[in-house]
C-alpha cells in the first residue's frame, strides 16, 4: 500500500490541526508499550470512547488477561484486576456476583481466551452470566513471538507452524464468536475488525451494543476484534490490514451475530 | 451459648455466613461435597452466592474474583482438586486478594500441599487445622478475619471427620477485632477520577501513580508474611508439663492421640501430646521449648510423615524424633484406615517407648 501526497500548489491559509486529540477519554497516557501496526490500540481506543460515550466510566470493571495488551490496564482511568492466562470470565463473574451494579468486562486475546481459556469463556455464556467479554483476534500469541493459537488460520505462518497452519498436523481454527452464537445463554454476539476507517466505526458500535445488553441485565455479551500483529505475522508489516481483509475475514466473518435487545 | 445439634459441613457453612461471607464456589467432590450442598442450599436464602462451577479452577478465580469486589469468599475441595487451584491461590497471595479455601482432606492427607503449596513465588498459606466440628466452626471464622487482616488466602484443613461429623456447636459470629478497610477492593466507582485502582500480582500501577513492580510487590509480600510466621503460629499441648515423651500430631488425629494419651498417664507413663493447630505457620518455638526435657518425641500421623520435616526443624535434637502412624485408608479412600484408631495409636506408643527404654538400659 502507498500513500498518495495530497496535489496542492500552495500551502493552507490556516495551520492544520488534529481532528481529535491522540489521547481518548480515561487514557491516562498518549504513549502505549505496542507495536508500529498492531491492531490493539486501536481496539482499545475505541473501548474507551464506548465506556465514556455512555457513561459508564464510573461504573466500569476490566478483567485483563495475559498478552500484549495486558499493560494497558495500567493506561485507562478504570478499575481493573489482571488476571490469571484464560481465567477472565471466572473472575469477572465473581465480580459480577457481588457488584452487581458494575459494568464488568473481559478483556482477552485469542491465546487467551480462545486457547488457554476456552473452557471459562463458554461456560459463562452458558450460564447467562451478565458481563461482556472482549477478544481481540490477531491469531497468533503476540507477546511471546507469534506461535500458533486456537484461531490461527489455516495456511498462516507461525514460529509453531513453520509451512502454515494445515489441518492433518494443526487441526483447524476455532471460530469463537460463531460458537458462543450457538449457546443459549449469549445475548449478544458480534465480530468486528480494525483495520479500515469503516470496521473501526462499526466494532464500535458492537461494543456499545455489547455493553448496552450488560447494562438491560440481558445475558451474555461477547464481541471479537480482529486485530493485526505486525511482528506475529510472517507477512510486510503496511499489508496487515489486507492481511485481515483478505485471509482472517474469510475465517472469521465480520458481522453481529445475535442480538437480544434487537 | 446456644449450641445446636450439625454436621459439620452445616456448621462450617453457618458460621461462615455468620461472618458476613457472602459468596461460595466449588465443584462436586468427596468428602468437600456435603459444604457445596450446604452452601448451595444457604447461600441464595441469606443474600449470598454460591456458584456450582464447571471445576476446580473455575471456582477459585470465581472465588478470587468476588473477593476482589470486596466480598467475604470462599472455595474448597480435596486435596486432589485443590491441587488444580494452585496456580490461583499462589496468585491471589501475590496480588493480595483474601478468601478462605476449605480442604475436606481424603484419605491421603494434604499436609504437604497445604503447608508448601504447589503455586509460585514466595508466597505462603495460613493453615488451620481444626481436630473436630466444634473448632472448624472456631477456624472458619478464624480464617476470614486473618484473610482479611493480611490480605492473603487462607485454608481450613478438614476431612470427612470434620465434614461429616454432627456435634452440638454455636456458630455465631465471634469477634476477632477489627480488620483493615478494604481501600484496594474494585467497584468502579473510581472510573474517569484519576483514583481506579488496578489488582495486579506485579503491581505494575496506574500510568503517572506506578506500583511497587515484582520487585517491590514480591518483596512486600515475603516480609508479610515473615511478619505472618512471627506472630500467627497456634499450638495446643495436653499433658504435657513434666512429659519424658512428647506425641506430636495435628487436625483429626489429636483427639486419639490424646485419648491414648490419658490412658498411658493413668497408667503411670510420663507422656504428653502437642498438636500444631496451625500448620503453617508451623509452631516451631512452641515445639522446640516443649520438647526440650523430653527424652524422645514421636510424631503419630495416618500417613507417610507429611509433618515430619516440620517436627525435625523443630526439634533441637532432631535425633530424639521417630516417625510412628503410616499410610493407612479405608476400602474407598476416602477415609482414614485402621491406623486412626485408638488400640493402634496405644500400640505403637507402648512398642517405641519399649525399644527407647531398651536402647536407654
Amino acid at each position: 500500500m502507498t500513500l498518495t501526497p495530497l496535489a496542492t500548489d500552495h500551502p493552507p491559509e490556516v495551520a492544520s490541526e488534529k481532528v481529535a486529540p491522540f489521547a481518548p477519554p480515561l487514557q491516562l497516557t498518549e504513549e502505549h508499550h505496542l507495536c508500529p501496526g498492531c491492531g490493539h490500540p486501536v481496539a482499545w481506543r475505541l473501548l474507551m470512547e464506548v465506556l465514556s460515550e455512555l457513561g459508564i466510566e464510573n461504573r466500569a470493571i476490566e478483567v485483563v488477561g495475559h498478552g500484549c495488551y495486558t499493560g494497558i490496564a495500567a493506561m485507562a482511568d478504570i478499575d481493573a484486576i489482571q488476571v490469571l492466562h484464560g481465567r477472565a470470565p471466572a473472575v469477572a463473574t465473581g465480580l459480577k456476583r457481588v457488584q452487581p451494579e458494575a459494568v464488568v468486562m473481559t478483556v482477552q486475546g485469542d491465546g487467551d481466551m480462545a486457547t488457554e481459556g476456552l473452557h471459562e469463556i463458554l461456560h459463562a455464556a452458558a450460564r447467562g452470566e451478565n458481563i461482556t467479554a472482549i477478544m481481540l483476534n490477531n491469531g497468533v500469541f503476540g507477546d511471546t513471538g507469534g506461535q500458533m493459537t486456537a484461531t490461527t488460520v489455516l495456511g498462516q505462518r507461525t514460529k509453531t507452524s513453520l509451512e502454515g497452519r494445515e489441518p492433518a498436523n494443526h487441526g483447524f481454527p476455532i471460530p469463537l464468536a460463531d460458537l458462543i452464537g450457538t449457546i443459549e445463554g449469549a445475548a449478544y454476539v458480534a465480530r468486528g475488525a480494525v483495520n479500515n476507517a469503516g470496521s473501526i466505526a462499526q466494532t464500535k458500535k458492537f461494543l456499545a451494543r455489547a455493553f448496552e445488553t450488560q447494562m438491560a441485565r440481558a445475558g451474555f455479551s461477547f464481541v471479537e476484534v480482529l486485530t493485526m500483529c505486525p511482528t506475529g505475522w510472517i507477512i510486510p508489516t503496511a499489508s496487515g490490514p489486507d492481511y485481515v481483509a483478505g485471509t482472517f475475514e474469510k475465517t472469521f466473518p465480520v458481522r453481529q451475530i445475535k442480538s437480544a435487545l434487537g | 451459648m446456644a449450641t445446636t445439634l450439625m454436621q459439620g459441613a452445616d456448621a462450617i457453612t453457618e458460621a461462615a455466613i455468620n461472618v458476613g461471607c457472602r459468596f461460595f464456589s466449588g465443584y462436586p467432590m468427596l468428602p468437600f461435597t456435603p459444604l457445596l450442598e450446604s452452601m448451595a442450599k444457604q447461600m441464595g436464602k441469606r443474600g449470598g452466592v454460591c456458584m456450582n462451577a464447571s471445576s476446580e479452577i473455575e471456582a477459585v478465580n470465581m472465588a478470587l474474583g468476588a473477593a476482589a469486589g470486596g466480598a467475604r469468599a470462599g472455595t474448597g475441595s480435596c486435596g486432589q482438586g485443590i491441587a488444580l487451584m494452585q496456580e490461583a491461590i499462589a496468585e491471589a497471595a501475590m496480588n493480595e486478594v483474601p478468601f478462605v479455601v476449605f480442604n475436606m482432606a481424603r484419605g491421603q492427607q494434604d499436609y504437604f500441599q497445604c503447608t508448601r503449596g504447589g503455586g509460585w513465588g514466595d508466597y505462603r498459606t495460613i493453615t488451620l487445622a481444626p481436630k473436630d466440628v466444634i473448632e472448624a466452626v472456631e477456624h472458619t471464622q478464624l480464617l476470614f478475619h486473618l484473610a482479611d487482616t493480611y490480605r492473603a488466602p487462607v485454608i481450613l484443613y478438614g476431612d470427612y471427620l470434620v465434614a461429616d461429623t454432627f456435634m452440638s456447636v454455636d456458630p455465631a459470629a465471634q469477634d476477632f477485632g477489627p480488620v483493615p478497610d478494604k481501600d484496594w477492593a474494585l467497584d468502579g466507582t473510581r472510573g474517569g477520577t484519576g483514583a481506579s485502582r488496578l489488582i495486579w500480582s506485579w503491581d505494575i500501577g496506574k500510568s503517572g501513580r506506578p506500583g511497587l513492580q515484582p520487585d517491590g510487590q514480591w518483596k512486600k509480600v515475603a516480609d508479610k508474611f515473615d511478619a505472618v510466621a512471627a506472630t500467627e503460629a497456634r499450638h495446643e499441648t495436653f499433658m504435657a508439663d513434666d512429659a519424658r515423651y512428647l506425641v506430636v500430631s495435628w487436625g483429626t488425629t489429636s483427639p486419639f492421640v490424646d485419648y491414648v494419651v490419658e490412658e498411658l498417664r493413668a497408667d503411670g507413663v510420663a507422656i504428653g501430646a502437642f498438636r500444631p493447630i496451625t500448620l503453617w505457620p508451623f509452631p516451631e518455638d512452641a515445639l522446640r521449648a516443649a520438647t526440650e526435657d523430653a527424652e524422645a518425641v514421636f510424631t503419630y500421623e495416618i500417613n507417610a510423615g507429611q509433618m515430619l520435616d516440620d517436627v525435625r526443624l523443630s526439634v533441637t535434637d532432631r535425633h530424639k524424633v521417630k516417625a510412628l502412624g503410616g499410610v493407612s485408608v479405608d476400602y474407598s479412600g476416602m477415609r482414614q484406615g485402621e491406623l486412626l484408631s485408638v488400640g493402634a495409636i496405644r500400640s505403637a506408643l507402648t512398642a517405641a517407648i519399649a525399644a527407647h527404654e531398651a536402647a536407654r538400659s
